[in-house]
């Protein structure tokens, strides 16, 4: 099961190339609509207005080898390690679901565009790193849906209670999922298998499709966003904020952190 | 004026919405992220800038004591036991203030739970809760005497 390409099997009911034109189409649907997303809400418009303003109030100008330098820790530490979060939970919830979905992502390319049909034979790693992808995608996306996302946990709101912003980890949760229990059934050769598949491609093309309404498009908004703040930080202006204070511990505190409800 | 949240800074983590002790902000259901969902009800009582850890909430002030194009930010190091301050006026003027959090350490100060129950008498007496005590007056709470008042009057 883990070792067989569940996209090789499907040249019994689809031509080799339908999957690949499929995932073609799905690459161009998250960059229309993150297109559509930025153009829409005016966001690069403000995002740039934002810079402007914060490099004219600054009392330093930031050089061109310092702005790169910058650019690599953020890529770094923001974006490979999500280091925004100030969360444990939240940051390890994040980062399973987010390289989960790039293994996940990636091999399902590498087996639909390079060993499409049983005539190739796919090497074993693939597939399992297909699983693996898959299951860390379950494993931290159910833990932030049931736990830790702020509704349920700070609101207190029931964990099945669905609202448009739960749009993007719904429709990841339930293609991941869709995805790995059609692969299952196909490795038992069941019935069953074509009608997973089916919800599948629905739950996939949901995913992809709503990159305009849902959070998709802020994977790439996020790491603008910090970007901008390591580079406020570094001309001086750090959005208005005072300077980090200079005076020594005296008291501390012993402060329990918030207990959500 | 009341509390605004900058969504491009909050990522969700739902601390304003426990702290706020006017129950206003909440999490918004198209973005999953934190706004102040009556600004008339707003305190300006801060608990929720100083809170945010990604300081992504800001408040503009009155404009009778924060003139238009001012700035005023807080930024709350627990670390360091800190508040910091920075008021920016529109001339250029900078203000900067840096406060200890407390100045008692963590569990010096009773909690009223640790005090004992008042008797059924004390409800008859003159003296409120924890007098004469927290009144910090030796010799006794100043009492007016006949002797003091003018005499043939009283």
């Amino acid at each position: 099961m883990f070792t067989n390409n569940p996209f090789a099997a499907l040249t019994d009911m689809l031509p080799a190339n339908a999957m690949q034109i499929y995932l073609v189409l799905m690459v161009l649907a998250v960059f229309a609509g993150t297109l559509f997303d930025i153009v829409h809400k005016g966001s690069a418009k403000y995002f740039f207005e934002n810079w402007r303003r914060s490099k004219n109030k600054a009392p330093q100008q930031v050089g061109g080898g310092d702005m790169v330098s910058l650019a690599i820790k953020t890529g770094l530490v923001d974006v490979l390690a999500s280091g925004e979060f100030c969360n444990a939970r939240r940051r390890a919830a994040h980062l399973l679901t987010m390289y989960g979905f790039v293994i996940y992502v990636v091999t399902t390319a590498v087996m639909v565009f390079g060993y499409p049909t049983p005539a190739t034979p796919t090497p074993g790693i693939l597939p399992l790193l297909w699983w693996i992808g898959g299951l860390m995608v379950c494993l931290g996306g159910y833990w932030f849906w049931f736990f830790i996302r702020v509704d349920v946990a700070a609101e207190g709101n029931s964990p099945l209670r669905f609202m448009r912003a739960d749009m993007f980890i719904l429709s990841l949760l339930g293609s991941v999922t869709l995805g790995l229990i059609w692969a299952y059934l196909q490795s038992k050769t069941s019935f069953g298998a074509n009608v997973f598949f089916g919800l599948y491609i629905i739950a996939t093309t949901v995913l992809f499709g709503s990159v305009a309404w849902s959070k998709f498009a802020h994977m790439f908004f996020k790491p603008a966003a910090a970007f901008e703040k390591r580079v406020s930080y570094a001309n001086g202006s750090r959005s208005n904020l005072p300077g980090p204070a200079d005076r020594p511990e005296q008291f501390g505190s012993a402060r329990d952190q918030p207990r959500h409800y | 004026m009341p509390t605004f949240v900058y969504m491009t800074r909050c990522d969700g983590c739902g601390h304003c919405v426990d702290i706020c002790p006017s129950d206003i902000m909440h999490i918004d259901k198209t973005y999953r992220r934190a706004y102040n969902i009556e600004p008339n009800f707003c305190w300006e009582c801060y608990s929720c800038v100083k809170a945010c850890p990604q300081n992504a909430i800001d408040v503009r002030g009155y404009a009778d004591f924060a003139p238009l194009g001012h700035s005023v930010r807080v930024l709350r190091e627990e670390a360091k036991a800190t508040i910091s301050w920075k008021l920016k006026f529109r001339d250029g003027r900078e203000k900067n203030f840096v406060s200890p959090i407390r100045t008692t350490p963590w569990g010096s100060i009773k909690g009223p739970a640790e005090y004992e129950a008042p008797k059924p008498g004390d409800f008859s007496s003159q003296e409120l809760a924890h007098e004469p005590q927290s009144l910090n007056i030796e010799g006794g709470l100043p009492a007016l005497r006949k002797d003091q008042l003018k005499q043939g009057v009283v």
